[in-house]
């Protein structure tokens, strides 16, 4: 039988910054279209653990693969192409309407432009393409970071507290894309301050704190 | 490269010109820091134009340490360069539009000082229109030593005075040769001698953001 390898492994991964260890001894397996929610408190290592994924630090000792990439001594440029980010603080420029902000990422990515509006209103933003992004209520600018990743349509998707400042109308809304998302075939990995998303979204819950995972139940 | 760098040239402008910090923040504040170093000379017309040259780099230097820390502001926040990130933008592309972006704005507001230094300094128009070139040059190799040193100084996330410090020394030299190209057209001399040190400058600059800004950006 043919086995596909998983899009995520780490081995014993530690993440240090200035001395300081983010993540320590942490080990996961992930496979293509699985979904994965971290928990942990505050400082738990929620958002190292997704940058790390990303290829956004490095890995200062341990082993990792993600997306066939060694985290070592692969090129983590090239990782970082083939990832989707979504910070709870915002992943775009906020002097740019939704629409500038859509193109430029299209452009960038040497994409068409001409799905930009269906993207938008897949996110329920086709009434605000020409508002700034400053202007736009926690909730819009959430769903104009979706938007960029739909746009890109990347093989793993890293969404860090997509929940904070969300009406449950838009938890609902986030679910319901995720899970569209994985049945697509992609990896998706969310942290989450509120430990009852895992339950409502994911099987597979990973516990973080103080950088060491305390908890993986399926 | 160019691909890059005219989409990161397009985006830092368009984004300037909808904050309108150029217009109502960097361009009142060049005026206002002319007329004073106007002010601080008294009141010989002789004395104002002899000056002007290294009165306009003065207030340029300054006008261009608002404008290299703005630039990287618009980066700073952890979501956008995060998200910025994983677009795989070429670096040097980023570097060129990015400095390409602020020797717009500082060419815009080159204009708008130097006519001020004809209007409050006092120098001869003539004189002021044959330096326009050299200024052109020396303000886009202030535009491309600031981006470098603007990544080097943590890209907006550093303290705010790492900037100047890190930067003053590097600027020093095309500040001179700046002045001395501006002085030489309203007083005769040895223009483009000074001119190609600007140029080799602009050069220089350029090749080696070309060559490290990725380096900077992944430090």
């Amino acid at each position: 039988m043919d086995e596909t390898p998983p899009v995520v492994i780490l081995r014993d991964a530690v993440v240090l910054i200035n001395g300081f260890p983010l993540l320590s001894g942490i080990d996961l397996d992930l496979d293509a279209g699985s979904l994965v929610v971290v928990t942990g408190a505050n400082g738990a290592g929620k958002t190292s653990l997704l940058r790390l994924l990303g290829g956004l630090v490095t890995l200062s000792s341990g082993a990792g693969v993600v997306s066939g990439i060694d985290l070592k001594h692969g090129d983590l440029r090239e990782l970082r192409r083939r990832v989707g980010w979504l910070g709870h603080e915002g992943s775009f420029y906020d002097d740019l309407t939704a629409r500038e902000n859509l193109t430029f990422a299209a452009k960038a990515l040497g994409r068409p432009t001409d799905e930009i509006g269906r993207v938008l209103e897949r996110v329920g933003l086709s009434a605000r393409t020409s508002t700034v992004a400053k202007q736009l209520s926690a909730g819009q600018r959430r769903r104009l970071g979706l938007a960029w990743l739909l746009l890109r349509r990347p093989e793993t998707w890293l969404l860090d507290e997509p929940y904070a400042s969300l009406d449950d109308q838009g938890r609902t809304f986030f679910d319901d894309l995720i899970a569209e998302v994985v049945r697509g075939g992609a990896t998706v990995v969310v942290s989450a301050h509120d430990p009852l998303r895992s339950t409502a979204l994911s099987p597979r819950t990973l516990t973080l704190a103080g950088g060491h995972v305390v908890g993986d139940v399926s | 490269m160019i691909r890059v760098a005219l989409l990161v040239a397009g985006k830092d402008l368009r984004i300037e010109r909808r904050s309108r910090v150029l217009l109502w923040q960097v361009l009142p504040f060049g005026v206002t820091a002319l007329v004073l170093c106007g002010l601080a000379l008294g009141p010989t017309h002789a004395g104002h134009s002899s000056a002007a040259p290294g009165l306009f780099y003065l207030v340029m230097l300054l006008v261009a340490l608002l404008m290299i820390n703005r630039a990287q502001v618009i980066e700073s926040s952890p979501g956008t360069r995060a998200s910025i990130a994983t677009l795989g933008l070429d670096p040097a592309g980023v570097f060129l539009g990015k400095a390409l972006a602020l020797a717009v704005e500082l060419w815009l507001t080159g204009l708008v000082v130097l006519a001020g230094s004809v209007l409050f300094l006092h120098t001869a128009l003539s004189g002021t229109l044959e330096a326009v070139p050299s200024v052109a040059v020396t303000l886009a190799a202030l535009a491309a030593a600031g981006t470098l040193y603007g990544a080097l100084s943590g890209g907006g996330q550093g303290p705010a005075t790492l900037l100047p410090i890190l930067s003053l020394p590097a600027f020093a030299p095309l500040l001179i040769a700046g002045e001395r190209s501006f002085s030489s057209s309203l007083h005769g001399g040895s223009l483009w001698r000074w001119w190609l040190i600007s140029l080799v400058a602009l050069a220089a600059y350029l090749a080696i953001g070309i060559l490290l800004y990725g380096v900077l950006e992944e430090s």
